[in-house]
C-alpha cells in the first residue's frame, strides 16, 4: 500500500511537469504584450516597460522562464503577478469560494444522486423509476446556464417577490454563509448529479443479479441490510471513480456558475488574467487544478481497496 | 445516419416468419452483436425519436434557407423598431433586443452547433481510438509514455484549457472551437479504448488468429477493433450531444464563436441580461439547443443498450 501511494505519487511528477509546460507555453504565445496589457489604452513607457520585463525576466528563452518557474513551484513558490503580488495570496483569496462551492455542489451531487439512483433501481420500471430517469435525461440536455438563469429567476426573485420566501440569494453575499452556496452549488451540481444517478441506478440494477445478493437474501438477511451491505457497496465503484474525476471538473465547471451568481472565485481570476495575460496566475490557478485531480484521482484508486477488499495493491 | 436504419430493416425481415420451417431450410443465421444490436434500434422508440430529431437538425443546418423567410445576414434583416416583440403568429419565436427575428436566427444558429458536434466528436473518436489501440494492444513502455500523455490533457478542466487555447488562437469559429474541444476531449475515447482493448486481447480468438498466422496489423485492426470499438461507439454518440451544450458553454463566456455568426450559446448569453422583462429570447433557443442535445443523447442511450447485453 504505501509503496503503491510511492510510486503513484512518483508518476503524477511528469503529468505536473507536462500540463505546466503545456500550460505556460500556451500563455507565452498568446497574441499581445503583457507589459502593454498592464499599461491599458495607453502606450506603455518604454523604460517602465524596459524595467518590467527586466524584473520579471521576460526576456529570457522560453525554456529558461520556464525552468525558472517551476523549480520555485517546488519549493513552495508561486511566483508574482506583473504587479507585484504574490499569486500565492491571489489565489488564496479567490479559492476557499471555489472550494466551498465545489465541496457543497459535491455533497449535493454525492447525497441526491445516489438517493434517487437506489430509489429508482430499486422500482424499476415503476413511476418513480420513470421520473428518475426523464428528469435526469431534461436535466442533462438543458444547459447549465441555462438551469441557471431559470432558478435564479424562479428561486431567487420570484419565491422572494411573490410569496416573500427568502431562502436562496439571487447574487451571491458572503454574510448569509453556507445559505449564499446552496442555489449556486445545486446549479453546478446538476448535470454530474443527473449523471450520478443514472449511473447508480445502473450500477445497483446489476449488482442486485449477482449470486452473493441472492445468497444474502437466501439465508434470511432483511432487505435493507441485502441492499445496504451486499448490494450497494459493491455498486459503489463505478460511483466513487465518477464522483472523484468529477470533485476537479467541478471546480474548472465553477466558472460559469460563479458568473451567473456573481461569486469572486477562481474563473474570474482566471479570466482576468488570461485578458491581461497574466501568465504566472494563470498557470498557478492551472497547477493547482490539476494537482487537486491527480490527488483525488489516487484516493479514488485507494477507495477501491476500501470497498472491495479483492481489490489489493501491493 | 438514415442509411443505417434502412439497412436494419431488410436485414432480419426473415425473423417474422414461421420460425421453425425458416429455419430448417436456410442456413443458421449469424447473429453477430451488430445485427442484434441493429434489430434491436429499430424496434426501440427512444432510438427513432432520437434519429428522427437528428435528421431534422441535419436537414435544416444543410439548408437553412428552405426553413426562414431571408438570412439574417442580409442588410434590412433586423429592425429596431420589433425590439424585444413578444412571438406573434407571424413570428413565432419573436424578436431579440436588436429586433431581429428570433426564429430565423435560431434556424441559422444550427449550423455551428453540429458543425462543432460532429467535428469534434470524430476528431475525438479517430484520434483517441487509435492511440487507445496502440496502447492497450502494445503496452510496456508505450503505454506508460501514453498514459502519461493522456492524463496531461485529462487534467485540464474543459472551460479553463478553453479559455487559454481560444484566446491564443484568436478567432472564435465553428472550426476552432471543435479543435480545442477535440484537443482537450480525445483522453476519454482513448482510456475506454484501451481498457476494452486490454479486455478484449487475451480472449481465444485472438489467439486463434495468430496461430492461424495472422500479423500484429491484421489481428490489431480486423479482430480486436471490431470487438472493441462498442464502448467506444456509445460514448461518442452520448458526447456529440455534450459537445454542442459545451460550444454553447464556451460561446456564453465570451470565448467560443464570435458576432456577427450566430450561434445558440451566443444568443442566450446576449438574452440574459433582460432575462426579466424578456424571458422568450432567451428561452427560445434555449429550448432548442436542449431538444439537440436531448435527440443525441437519446441516440446513445439507445445504441447504448443494445450494445450492452448485460443491461437486458
Amino acid at each position: 500500500m504505501g509503496r503503491y501511494v510511492i510510486r503513484r505519487l512518483i508518476q503524477a511528477i511528469p503529468v505536473l511537469i507536462g500540463a505546466t509546460l503545456l500550460i505556460y507555453a500556451l500563455v507565452h504565445y498568446l497574441p499581445g504584450d503583457p507589459v502593454q496589457a498592464l499599461a491599458g489604452e495607453k502606450r506603455a513607457d518604454p523604460i517602465v516597460a524596459d524595467m518590467i520585463r527586466e524584473k520579471y525576466h521576460l526576456n529570457d528563452p522560453f525554456l529558461v522562464q520556464y525552468w525558472n518557474y517551476i523549480t520555485g513551484v517546488f519549493q513552495g513558490d508561486l511566483g508574482e503577478s506583473l504587479t507585484g503580488r504574490p499569486v500565492s495570496e491571489m489565489i488564496g483569496d479567490a479559492f476557499p469560494y471555489t472550494v466551498n462551492l465545489a465541496l457543497v455542489a459535491f455533497v449535493i451531487e454525492a447525497v441526491v444522486g445516489v438517493a434517487a439512483g437506489v430509489m429508482a433501481a430499486l422500482r424499476k420500471g415503476k413511476f418513480l423509476d420513470q421520473l428518475v430517469l426523464i428528469s435526469t435525461l431534461l436535466v442533462i440536455s438543458i444547459p447549465v446556464f441555462v438551469t441557471g438563469f431559470v432558478l435564479q429567476l424562479v428561486l431567487g426573485v420570484k419565491l422572494k417577490n411573490d410569496y416573500g420566501i427568502e431562502i436562496f440569494s439571487v447574487s451571491f453575499n458572503e454574510e448569509d454563509g453556507l445559505r449564499a452556496y446552496l442555489l449556486p452549488a445545486f446549479v453546478l451540481a446538476s448535470m454530474s448529479l443527473a449523471y450520478v444517478a443514472r449511473l447508480t441506478r445502473t450500477s445497483l440494477m446489476e449488482t442486485m443479479r449477482a449470486d452473493y445478493v441472492r445468497t444474502a437474501v437466501a439465508k434470511g438477511l432483511k432487505r435493507r441490510r441485502v441492499i445496504g451491505r451486499h448490494a450497494l457497496r459493491n455498486a459503489l465503484i463505478p460511483i466513487v471513480t465518477f464522483l472523484g474525476a468529477d470533485l476537479g471538473g467541478l471546480m474548472g465547471g465553477a466558472v460559469i456558475t460563479e458568473r451567473i451568481f456573481n461569486i469572486h472565485g477562481i474563473g474570474g481570476l482566471l479570466a482576468q488574467s488570461v485578458y491581461q495575460k497574466q501568465g504566472t496566475i494563470i498557470v498557478g490557478v492551472v497547477t493547482l487544478l490539476v494537482l487537486i485531480y491527480l490527488v483525488t484521482t489516487l484516493l479514488v484508486d485507494l477507495l477501491y481497496a476500501v470497498l472491495d477488499p479483492r481489490i489489493r495493491y501491493e | 445516419m438514415s442509411d443505417t436504419i434502412t439497412k436494419g430493416t431488410e436485414a432480419p425481415s426473415d425473423d417474422n416468419g414461421p420460425k421453425g420451417a425458416a429455419k430448417a431450410q436456410k442456413p443458421e443465421r449469424v447473429a453477430s452483436l451488430w445485427s442484434d444490436a441493429l434489430r434491436d434500434l429499430r424496434r426501440n422508440p427512444v432510438f427513432i425519436i432520437g434519429a428522427v430529431l437528428v435528421f431534422c437538425l441535419l436537414v435544416i443546418s444543410a439548408v437553412p434557407q428552405l426553413f426562414t423567410d431571408g438570412s439574417p445576414f442580409e442588410g434590412g434583416a433586423c429592425d429596431l423598431a420589433n425590439s424585444l416583440k413578444r412571438p406573434s403568429a407571424d413570428h413565432w419565436f419573436g424578436f431579440d433586443v436588436q429586433g431581429c427575428d428570433i426564429y430565423t436566427r435560431t434556424i441559422w444558429g444550427a449550423r455551428n452547433s453540429v458543425t462543432v458536434g460532429v467535428l469534434t466528436t470524430l476528431t475525438v473518436t479517430v484520434v483517441g481510438s487509435l492511440l487507445g489501440l496502440l496502447a492497450g494492444w502494445k503496452g510496456g513502455i508505450v503505454d506508460s509514455i501514453l498514459s502519461r500523455f493522456t492524463e496531461i490533457f485529462f487534467s485540464i478542466p474543459l472551460l479553463l484549457g478553453g479559455m487559454l487555447i481560444m484566446s491564443m488562437l484568436g478567432t472564435g469559429n465553428a472550426y476552432t472551437v471543435s479543435l480545442v474541444m477535440a484537443v482537450l476531449g480525445w483522453p476519454q475515447i482513448f482510456r475506454i479504448m484501451r481498457a476494452s482493448v486490454l479486455a478484449n486481447k487475451n480472449n481465444d480468438y485472438v489467439m486463434a488468429a495468430r496461430a492461424l498466422g495472422a500479423g500484429s496489423g491484421r489481428i490489431t485492426f480486423r479482430h480486436i477493433l471490431p470487438n472493441a470499438i462498442a464502448p467506444v461507439i456509445v460514448v461518442a454518440a452520448i458526447s456529440l450531444g455534450v459537445y454542442i451544450g459545451a460550444e454553447a458553454a464556451l460561446s456564453y463566456l465570451g470565448i467560443g464563436v464570435q458576432p456577427p455568426q450566430i450561434s445558440w450559446g451566443l444568443m442566450i448569453s446576449d438574452a440574459q441580461p433582460r432575462f426579466l422583462n424578456a424571458p422568450h429570447v432567451l428561452l427560445f433557443p434555449a429550448a432548442v439547443l436542449s431538444v439537440t442535445v436531448l435527440a443525441f443523447i437519446m441516440l446513445g442511450d439507445a445504441v447504448r443498450d443494445a450494445l450492452d447485453p448485460k443491461l437486458r
